[in-house]
């Protein structure tokens, strides 16, 4: 479920950051299910003529686009929330059987703070599920750390060939509240 | 609803992939898959043994990053229901290059002949229509295949099209299984043996 909160503001200045490391990696295919977190990353590769922004309807479609992507010689990274990640785990086995790269950016849902106990057991899930299929996994919860992860993630997603996930946790984020 | 001879499964794929010039094909798992080897195995066919409910997404994937080669998705009625949102995904891109073809025999034939949707009346020529796919069709006779393997080269969709297909078992005609080395063929075919070395 997409994250409603108006953080778009505070998080403009690392989605800069990660929008920068999309492009110096030469990322040409971004495919998502909206969160608010990644709201601002969005709209800059949606505004980017050489970016192809694709809606999903459910994350694991974004795990399948990223091997065609990869079969046509081009990169693809997938932008969705924790609870996504319980959708894309079948899919995740083509990445590791075909040895096909895919970075995913991972916004937290069910972690610090979380006011929503049905987002909590997928939160807690997520990292245990991407590495119990072969993901690569790190986590960013400071946001000094959150450009160096995400350009490390995409590094060794397209340098060894396989899955890789950076995890944004609610701690940088800003929690959702519901003003409670 | 059948009226005289059905469609053979094997002779629609052989006929579709007849003269394919630089068509690049993604073949759904099960049936599909061993339809488009028993056409002859190909470096540019990528068959699938999983993934069921990705072959649209697949072929959109690649048909976005090789925007001047038509794409060509052949895959069945149940890994299609299984991906259904991928219709509404591809068909909101509006990508002309993308074809995908579905033989539609209305039963799991992997798994015992079990009836999928369309046995019961699901029309995924219909959803597709709806989804914002340019051209679409239910085909049920051998004249309309020209016509369609004609079209797929034209590159004027987002193609969509169901065909009726006989539910009779075939023999298996397997592709390699090694998914890494059907992706480095793929891609050496495609990209050049530089494809290797690049990142």
């Amino acid at each position: 479920m997409p994250r409603m909160t108006d953080i778009d503001t505070e998080t403009s200045h690392w989605s800069e950051d990660l929008f920068q490391t999309l492009k110096q990696q030469g990322v040409t295919q971004v495919s998502m299910v909206p969160d608010a977190g990644h709201a601002r990353l969005i709209r800059l590769c949606e505004a980017d003529p050489d970016i192809k922004l694709v809606r999903l309807t459910t994350e694991e479609e974004g795990v399948a686009m990223a091997v065609g992507c990869w079969l046509g010689g081009a990169k693809s990274v997938l932008l969705m929330q924790s609870s996504g990640v319980g959708n894309c785990i079948n899919m995740l086995s083509m990445l590791t059987v075909c040895q096909v790269p895919l970075p995913m950016l991972i916004t937290m849902r069910g972690d610090w703070a979380e006011f929503n106990p049905w987002q909590v057991p997928m939160g807690r899930a997520t990292q245990a599920v991407m590495e119990e299929m072969g993901t690569l996994v790190s986590r960013a919860d400071h946001v000094e750390d959150l450009a160096p992860l995400a350009e490390g993630t995409l590094r060794i997603a397209f340098n060894t060939l396989r899955p890789a996930a950076l995890l944004i946790g609610q701690r940088l984020l800003g929690a959702k509240t519901f003003g409670k | 609803m059948a009226t005289g001879k059905q469609l053979q499964r094997r002779e629609v794929v052989k006929d579709l992939l007849a003269e394919r010039g630089d068509l690049l094909v993604v073949a759904g798992l099960g049936a599909p898959a061993w339809d488009a080897t028993a056409a002859g195995d190909h470096p540019l066919t990528f068959p699938l043994w999983g993934g069921m409910g990705g072959a649209v997404m697949i072929g959109l994937g690649l048909a976005l990053a090789q925007p001047a080669r038509n794409v060509l998705v052949i895959t069945g009625d149940g890994e299609m229901l299984m991906g259904l949102g991928s219709l509404a995904t591809a068909g909101i891109t509006g990508v002309k290059s993308l074809s995908v073809v579905v033989l539609d025999n209305e039963v799991y034939g992997e798994t015992g002949q079990q009836k999928t949707h369309t046995g019961y009346g699901v029309d995924l020529a219909a959803t597709a229509r709806a989804c914002g796919f340019a051209s679409t069709s239910l085909i049920r006779a051998e004249s309309e295949l020209a016509p369609l393997r004609a079209a797929i080269h034209a590159g004027e969709g987002p193609l969509f099209a169901q065909i009726k297909v006989a539910s009779e078992q075939m023999p298996l005609v397997l592709p390699p299984r090694d998914g890494t080395f059907l992706k480095n063929r793929f891609r050496e075919a495609l990209l050049g043996a530089d494809s290797h070395s690049a990142s």
